[in-house]
């Protein structure tokens, strides 16, 4: 699905990736772990097409498809979500409009016709129900005045209404107490097709207790310098990284 | 020759068929206005309030001057100046500003105008509503007079809509006078969508008793060259203003509002909000002073200013003022100028939504600020259709018009 | 900070301090303005013949032109023709000599807390000071030299060091800028040079104190800073002026180069004297300063406390051509009694991703006018400029007047000005937190006046600061209650 070769990309000037190598195949849940500012953050906003980052080197593909050739938003019809670590507000722009736009514009993408306004709410209804989002924030500028909480939530509900092919969950347990946590990687889960792959980003092992990933990668100075089973995220947990510095060297 | 002469000897010829057509209230100020505008003429740039506008370059051309009579569908508060219900002496030319050069030449060269009377404790329910035609075989110049008297403890709502027909240029001067007595309500809402070949140049003057609520909307939709001067005078106590504006500009339009808040008792509030989005080659320009006068204790207001200039050939003058010779005040003022934010965009582009539909949505978002503020639920409702299908490039400027159907 | 420090001095006294005249022997010209008389003013400093051609020129430019009236205040009439245009305390005797300093005018710098004696001066400043028109004495002199940093007056350097000062003056500020800096170029007595080498990091604060003491003499002092690629600069400049009944004239002007990576600070304690309660006499203080990054990545700073004047009309201004350029205007006006300011900043972007601040708080007492003005221009080709103003106003009384009239012309789609004012009056909340707590009204206004400068006195270096706290105090004496 999604192969990375030799990634390297400056934000600013400044080289934060020096080179990553990885494949995620259909179905699989790589989890990257990694010290701050080791470039999780960097990866993941390259692989979307944030303008900020440049790519200075390297390849990827999705799908057979040229990635770095592709906007922002063609990724997204292409199938990329990302949930973001800080969803932005945007106000004045309320939620029903905005998904209205983002769903059509996949639609439109896809040679479908746009949804009518009746269908486009009953969907809408449905997968709010999915995600336990309440009916209240959706009549609200996107993301405006929500809690941390409720801004993850609404992260998976996007995600539900899209139904990406490639999820990116940008430590999306950040901020979130454990029963918050919980509903959203449940609603993630709930989501997810065998053939969904996801891309999952955190610090702690408590994401991974209820998204179980396939492969854990660990990220250090913009490589990936050890990659594992789920046992090395729990390592992690109880280690920490200074083992894995000490072994390369650091 | 400056262009102001060729409107003095059109006076000195047509004075007395001007007259002839007009009435008593109108004739008895009109050469006293004509010799204030022989005086000052039309101001220059370096009039400061006229800074940002070629009042001269938009007068030069050769203009023929409308003086063809109004048509008014009868109702109880719109009366012709002329057949004003109730003496209107005291008010006519009285809350205007004659030194005002292009007030002066609209008393001169006005023939007829509205007079709209809402008597004590009325309540007028439905909207009164102005719509402008600006048509002609020629191009043509309008001096639209309006006067406005809402007795004590009357409420109205009042919409002006301006239209103007394609591929003809249009000239048009307007002065409103408004006098809103003790405990009055007025909403009052002016739009234009007129064509690339329109030149406004509006005065509206506001005089405000004590207890009133005034709200004022300029809402620039569509226009050629445009410029709003809006004057109010508060002069009882525990009386609030608003004034609003929105303004869109692309191609080579131009728009200039100049607003005056004077406080002169105490206890009022005022609020302004103006916000201008910017594309093309358009200018935007927004001056607006609130004067607080000595007396005028407890007084507070807020006046804001927002700009987003979509294209690297857009400019933006703004100029907000503060002018407070009280103490016991609370006053504040904003304004930017601004770029889209570009973290909205990515995180809207990243949902799959085009880049051009994204910045679509927030200059959209952008403008909802001044129309969710809109009392009347219709218009807000007609308006946020109208503003997205301005950012889309699809409003077609008469869908409202008659006159092109 | 030294305790013997002379330039921090208690400000007891409660009237206009510095209001003393010095008894020294002053050479003072004719008055009235004329060719001759820029010819006279001219060969007495022995300048060259360029120079001269400046000044006449500036001067048949003035004579074209009318006094502004734009801003918020009324000029009075000025009779340039009553006013002398040269004033020398260091006049030569009868026989012809240069006498040493004159002990008076040490004695008044002294009272002033100049140090002009290089053993007084703890505060390792470096001092040029300018008494009515002639630059008295520069310390430090040597010092500086060994890093062959220039820093003397103005006419020292037009006799050593020509060529940099003809290269300069009037590139920032030409004689056509305005009235006053017409007058001033056509009429310039002394001020001060400094000149700082590449990668030089200036070793101490440049200070030059300002006073203008003889009668009937206007002061038109030129100042002139050139700061090379790499190079650090930090000016302090401090003014006062006796009590005399009629108005004073101080039309100066302050050019500023900034060259690439070059960082210039310019700190202004101005306390002119203000004229007395009645709004009679006090100096009409007309500058016109400017500072041009020319460099990328250059730096300016503009922070100044106006107390004094009877008429303020300044706008301390930044050209920011060099890419990525910096420039930052803090200031603190007080008025009091009849005194009147109009002042404020340019910000003027020329070059990519430059960035401005302006921070201005009015204080306004009395029956005074304060007003701020500023304007901030960004270029069609300043991509990415940004801007970021704030202006706030305090009222302490109801006779005064408190204004606001920022100017924003913006001709680039990708700069990001933002522009905020309040104006309010001081909290009477606390005042009777203050008063509850045992601060009499006029201490707490003091405090609370002082906390809502803190800002921009942060700004200054610490020997200026504390004189500016003091200073804020006592002009704000006998405002409230």
């Amino acid at each position: 699905m999604l192969e990375i070769k030799n990634l390297h990309a400056t934000v600013n000037g400044k080289e934060i990736l020096k080179g990553i190598d990885l494949t995620i195949n259909d179905g699989e849940i790589h989890a990257i772990m990694g010290t701050n500012g080791a470039g999780k953050s960097t990866l993941s906003n390259v692989i979307v097409g944030n303008p900020v980052y440049e790519v200075t080197d390297g390849s990827i593909t999705f799908n057979g498809k040229n990635l770095l050739e592709m906007k922002t938003e063609e990724r997204a019809h292409a199938g990329i979500f990302m949930s973001f670590q800080t969803p932005i507000e945007i106000p004045g722009v309320s939620m029903t409009n905005f998904m209205r736009a983002a769903v059509n514009a996949r639609r439109e993408a896809l040679g479908l016709e746009p949804l009518k306004s009746t269908e486009f709410l009953k969907i809408m209804r449905e997968k709010r129900k999915l995600v336990e989002i309440d009916q209240k924030l959706m009549n609200r500028s996107v993301n405006e005045g929500f809690s941390g909480g409720e801004k993850k939530r609404n992260e998976i509900f996007q995600m539900a209404m899209l139904e990406p092919s490639f999820c990116i969950l940008d430590e999306t347990d950040s901020g979130l107490d454990v029963d918050a946590l919980r509903i959203v990687a449940e609603g993630f889960n709930k989501l997810r097709k065998p053939d969904t792959s996801a891309m999952v980003i955190t610090h702690y092992q408590r994401l991974l207790d209820y998204i179980k990933p396939d492969v854990v990668h660990v990220l250090i100075g913009g490589k990936i310098v050890k990659t594992g089973g789920p046992d090395l995220a729990l390592k992690i947990e109880n280690e920490g990284f200074d083992w894995i510095k000490a072994e390369i060297g650091e | 020759m400056k262009s102001e002469q060729q409107y003095i000897e059109l006076y000195k010829e047509v004075s007395t068929l001007i007259k002839q057509k007009s009435c008593k209230v109108m004739n008895d100020v009109r050469d006293e206005a004509f010799a204030m505008f022989e005086k000052v003429g039309f101001p220059s740039r370096k009039v400061e309030r006229y800074k940002y506008t070629d009042v001269d370059a938009n007068f030069a051309p050769n203009y023929g001057v409308s003086f063809s009579p109004l048509t008014l569908t009868p109702s109880p508060y719109i009366f012709k100046m002329s057949e004003a219900p109730v003496d209107i002496n005291e008010y006519y030319a009285k809350v205007a500003d004659l030194s005002d050069g292009i007030t002066a030449l609209n008393t001169t060269l006005a023939h007829d105008g509205i007079f709209i009377h809402v008597p004590k404790n009325t309540r007028v329910e439905d909207p009164i509503q102005i719509d402008n035609w600006l048509r002609g075989n020629v191009a043509t110049m309008m001096n639209r007079r309006i006067l406005v008297v809402l007795e004590q403890g009357a409420e109205a709502t009042i919409i002006i809509n301006d239209h103007a027909e394609e591929k003809q240029r249009f000239l048009s001067t307007q002065v409103i006078e408004i006098v809103a007595k003790d405990n009055s309500r007025l909403d009052m809402y002016e739009i234009e969508e007129t064509t690339n070949l329109c030149s406004r140049f509006s005065n509206v003057y506001i005089k405000e008793g004590r207890d009133c609520s005034v709200k004022h909307n300029s809402i620039t939709l569509f226009n050629g060259q445009t410029r709003n001067l809006c004057d109010v005078y508060m002069q009882g106590e525990n009386s609030e203003v608003t004034l609003n504006g929105c303004a869109i500009g692309d191609g080579n339009q131009r728009i200039d509002n100049n607003t005056l808040i004077d406080h002169k008792v105490p206890n009022c509030v005022s609020n302004e909000l103006y916000k201008y989005v910017l594309d093309g080659k358009s200018v935007g320009a927004f001056a607006g002073k609130i004067l607080v006068e000595k007396d005028a204790q407890k007084t507070s207001s807020q006046e804001t200013n927002a700009n987003l200039c979509a294209s690297t050939d857009a400019h933006m003058y703004t100029q907000p003022m503060l002018e407070i010779y009280a103490d016991d005040v609370k006053c504040a003022h904003g304004s930017t100028v601004g770029v889209m934010d570009e973290a909205a965009l990515f995180y809207m582009r990243q949902r799959g939504v085009r880049e051009d539909e994204a910045r679509m949505l927030l200059k959209n978002a952008f403008m909802g600020q001044v129309i969710d503020q809109i009392r009347l639920q219709p218009l807000r409702d007609r308006l946020f259709v109208k503003i997205e299908k301005r950012f889309r490039g699809e409003l077609d400027k008469c869908e409202d018009c008659r006159l092109c159907k | 900070m030294s305790e013997q420090n002379e330039f921090v001095r208690s400000v007891a006294e409660k009237k206009y301090e510095f209001g003393f005249t010095t008894d020294v022997q002053t050479e003072i010209i004719e008055k009235g303005l004329n060719e001759d008389v820029i010819r006279t003013i001219s060969a007495k400093k022995g300048e060259p013949e360029w120079l001269l051609e400046f000044r006449l020129e500036a001067y048949r430019y003035w004579l074209t032109q009318k006094q502004p009236t734009w801003g918020h205040l009324k000029l009075p009439e000025i009779d340039y023709q009553a006013i002398s245009y040269y004033a020398d305390p260091t006049a030569k005797s009868a026989d012809g000599e240069k006498k040493e300093l004159d002990p008076e005018l040490v004695k008044t710098f002294d009272k002033l807390g100049i140090p002009l004696e290089e053993r007084l001066a703890l505060s390792g400043m470096a001092v040029d000071a300018v008494m009515d028109s002639v630059s008295v004495k520069t310390t430090f002199k040597e010092k500086l030299a060994e890093k062959n940093i220039i820093f003397c007056s103005i006419s020292e350097a037009v006799r050593e060091y020509p060529d940099l000062v003809k290269q300069y003056l009037g590139s920032v500020v030409p004689y056509r800028d305005n009235y006053f800096a017409a007058l001033n170029s056509a009429v310039f007595s002394d001020g001060s040079f400094v000149y700082i080498p590449k990668e030089t990091r200036c070793p101490m604060e440049l200070s030059t104190y300002f006073r203008i003491n003889a009668i009937n003499t206007g002061q038109f002092e030129r100042t002139l800073i050139v700061c090379e690629e790499g190079s650090y600069v930090s000016y302090l400049e401090g003014c006062t002026a006796p009590m005399r009944d009629e108005n004073q004239l101080h039309a100066a002007i302050v050019e500023i180069v900034v060259m690439d990576n070059a960082e210039v600070k310019y700190s202004t304690v101005q306390n002119w004297y203000p004229g007395d309660e009645n709004g009679n006499g006090g100096v009409l203080n007309l500058v016109t300063k400017r500072g041009h990054l020319r460099g990328v990545n250059s730096k300016l700073s503009w922070t100044q406390v106006e107390t004094g004047s009877a008429i303020t009309w300044k706008y301390p201004s930044c050209i920011l051509s060099g890419d990525n350029s910096q420039a930052e205007f803090y200031s603190v006006a007080v008025t009091n009694n009849h005194q009147v300011a109009d002042t404020g900043t340019k910000m003027i972007h020329i070059g990519k991703n430059t960035r401005s601040t302006i921070i201005s708080k009015g204080i306004s007492a009395g029956k005074s006018e304060n007003s701020y003005r500023g304007l901030v221009k960004v270029g069609s080709k300043a991509d990415g400029a940004r801007n970021y103003s704030s202006c706030d106003s305090l009222l302490l009384g109801s006779e005064c007047g408190a204004h606001t009239f920022p100017y924003m012309d913006i001709h680039n789609n990708t700069a990001t000005v933002e522009h905020e004012a309040t104006t309010s009056k001081i909290n009477e909340d606390q005042l009777l937190y203050c008063n509850q707590r045992g601060i009499s009204t006029e201490e707490a206004v003091g405090l609370i006046v002082n906390g809502y400068a803190k800002e921009v006195i942060n700004k200054l270096p610490m020997e200026f600061a504390v004189e500016a706290q003091k200073l804020l105090s006592v002009s704000l004496e006998g405002t409230v209650g």
